[in-house]
């Protein structure tokens, strides 16, 4: 089966294609907003680690 | 019987480092699974005798509405048990899980509707599958804005798990209700999408995905839930070795 | 010690006649969801056609979207004074199954809103096109709809009380769970209208209502207590 044919999805290109592409941003929607939920909880438990750390010294 | 593997995982720091540890087996196996699901999918499935390569919308469609529904109900059972037994990780979960499944909500809208384009001529029909799933994005986005507008994030737990828990309740006399205004509505035209049978080689990309989804779910869940805790346990001694 | 409690249907008609006695005192406030619902209903016709015949076809379902709006309108601030002023304190304090004392006063609430938009609504059905004979089914769904909806909406007032801005929210809560509601009442009515029987979706509202008697007070109950406990 050629590339060509694979890409035109029986005439229905249009609609699988961007189904599918919209899959894919939701998934890396999800995937960068959980990271980044995660990452800026860290640094703000890292940040108040280090106040104290200097409020005691 | 003992609880003591229940209560060491229901602790926090336990939790938060089991969770960091599970993540990537969990992200790495998704990956792998959608990426396999939708080579098999696109390329090996064949094509459907009547809907063409157009029924291949299923692989994404299917799966995201199951994850929507699958999704509120982890968040109801989790934010019953924060509530009753006052577990805050439970709360915790809950709040990591409607983001994800509002998500998935609107994916399972939006490739619904286009879906529905080719299928039915229109991009939005009021068929009981779509107009659930809009409630039920309307159920995610109230959770949200419910929990939005509380300062005080103990006072946000507890709100909104009273709400999860009465929409729960409501989620199966909507699917209900819906159904019923529907078939009422459309009378017995037989649509595309009522398939009495469909072919193994069809539903074995099918169950990949939906088996895809759940790992990622998994891995964002995961995620999620390590950066509640955090922000949960803002003054607790043991975050100075874990950050 | 034993304390002396009052029996709880007597402390929860005190709670309703006070509610009443209040509503009393400014029955002006009482009248605006009332003038809300005959407003709201007017704006049909105008909007599409003035042909009753064709308004018929909706004239149900616009009955009842106006009336869940009316009724929802009113709820916001059915809890607010009372928390803030501590009285729920003093019921959460008084020994008194909680739950019951929110269902009196949401009880006084429904008398006071919903009761009022039923009587009304077959005036308002007529200037819809909607015929005398479904006058009977329209104002029995609403009766058990607009009970519903006063209980799913004092939960969601008892969720929001201590939120600003809780109008759109207490909405945004409320409404995709009262759906069904929707769903039912209005086909009821056309049902009727098309001369099936619409014992089926009437007998479901009432279900969906007795589910929300015996369920509603438990989550009221949960919610206020949130409120006031912090």
């Amino acid at each position: 089966m050629d590339l060509q044919t694979f890409f035109e999805m029986g005439g229905y290109a249009g609609y699988v294609w961007t189904s599918y592409g919209l899959t894919a941003l939701i998934l890396l929607w999800n995937w960068w907003a959980a990271r980044r939920f995660e990452a800026e909880a860290q640094l703000a438990a890292r940040r108040r680690n280090e106040l104290a750390l200097e409020r005691t010294a | 019987m003992s609880w003591t593997w229940f209560h060491k995982l229901a602790s926090p720091p336990h939790a938060y480092r089991i969770l960091g540890s599970l993540a990537p087996w969990f992200g790495w196996a998704s990956l792998a699974l959608i990426l396999l699901a939708t080579w098999w999918g696109l390329v090996k499935a064949p094509a459907d005798y009547q809907q063409g390569d157009g029924f291949r919308i299923l692989y994404v469609h299917a799966p995201s509405a199951w994850m929507s529904m699958f999704t509120y109900v982890v968040m109801a059972v989790a934010a019953g048990v924060g509530l009753i037994w006052r577990i805050k990780l439970a709360h915790a979960a809950a709040a990591a899980c409607a983001p994800i499944g509002a998500s998935f909500t609107f994916l399972a809208l939006a490739t619904g509707s286009i879906w529905g384009k080719p299928m039915w001529g229109t991009w939005w029909v009021w068929d009981a599958r779509l107009t659930s799933e809009l409630l039920l994005l309307f159920l995610y986005l109230g959770y949200m804005a419910l929990r939005a507008s509380f300062d005080d994030p103990q006072r946000a737990d507890r709100a909104s798990a009273v709400l999860a828990l009465v929409g729960v309740i409501n989620v199966p006399i909507i699917h209900y209700s819906v159904n019923w205004w529907s078939t009422l509505h459309q009378p017995a035209s037989v649509t595309k999408f009522d398939k009495p049978s469909i072919d193994l080689a069809m539903l074995i990309p099918l169950f990949l995905m939906i088996a895809g989804f759940q790992l990622y779910f998994g891995w964002a869940v995961s995620r999620r839930l390590r950066g509640e805790i955090l922000r949960r346990e803002r003054n607790a001694n043991w975050l100075k070795e874990a950050a | 010690m034993t304390a002396v409690r009052t029996p709880t249907l007597a402390a929860a008609k005190l709670v309703f006649q006070r509610d009443m006695t209040l509503a009393w005192r400014r029955w002006d406030e009482v009248a605006q969801p009332l003038i809300f619902y005959v407003v709201v209903t007017t704006m049909f016709p105008l909007a599409t056609t003035p042909d009753l015949s064709a308004l018929r076809v909706i004239g149900g379902g616009v009955v009842w979207v106006a009336a869940l709006l009316a009724s929802l309108l009113a709820l916001e601030a059915l809890f607010r004074a009372d928390v803030e002023d501590g009285t729920t304190e003093q019921w959460v304090l008084s020994g008194q199954p909680l739950g019951y004392l929110l269902l009196a006063k949401v009880a006084a609430h429904w008398v006071l809103t919903g009761l009022p938009l039923v009587i009304m609504s077959p005036i308002v059905g007529t200037g819809l096109g909607l015929p005398t004979s479904v006058w009977g089914v329209l104002m029995s769904s609403l009766l058990l709809g607009t009970g519903t909806l006063s209980i799913l909406g004092g939960i969601g007032a008892a969720l929001t009380v201590g939120v600003r801005r809780g109008s759109v929210l207490l909405s945004l809560l409320v409404l995709p769970l009262a759906m069904p509601l929707l769903i039912f009442g209005s086909r009821a009515v056309s049902m009727q209208m098309d001369g099936d029987s619409p014992a089926g979706p009437l007998q479901l509202l009432a279900a969906i209502f007795f589910m929300a008697l015996s369920l509603g007070p438990i989550a009221m109950s949960a919610a206020i207590r949130i409120s006031v406990e912090n």
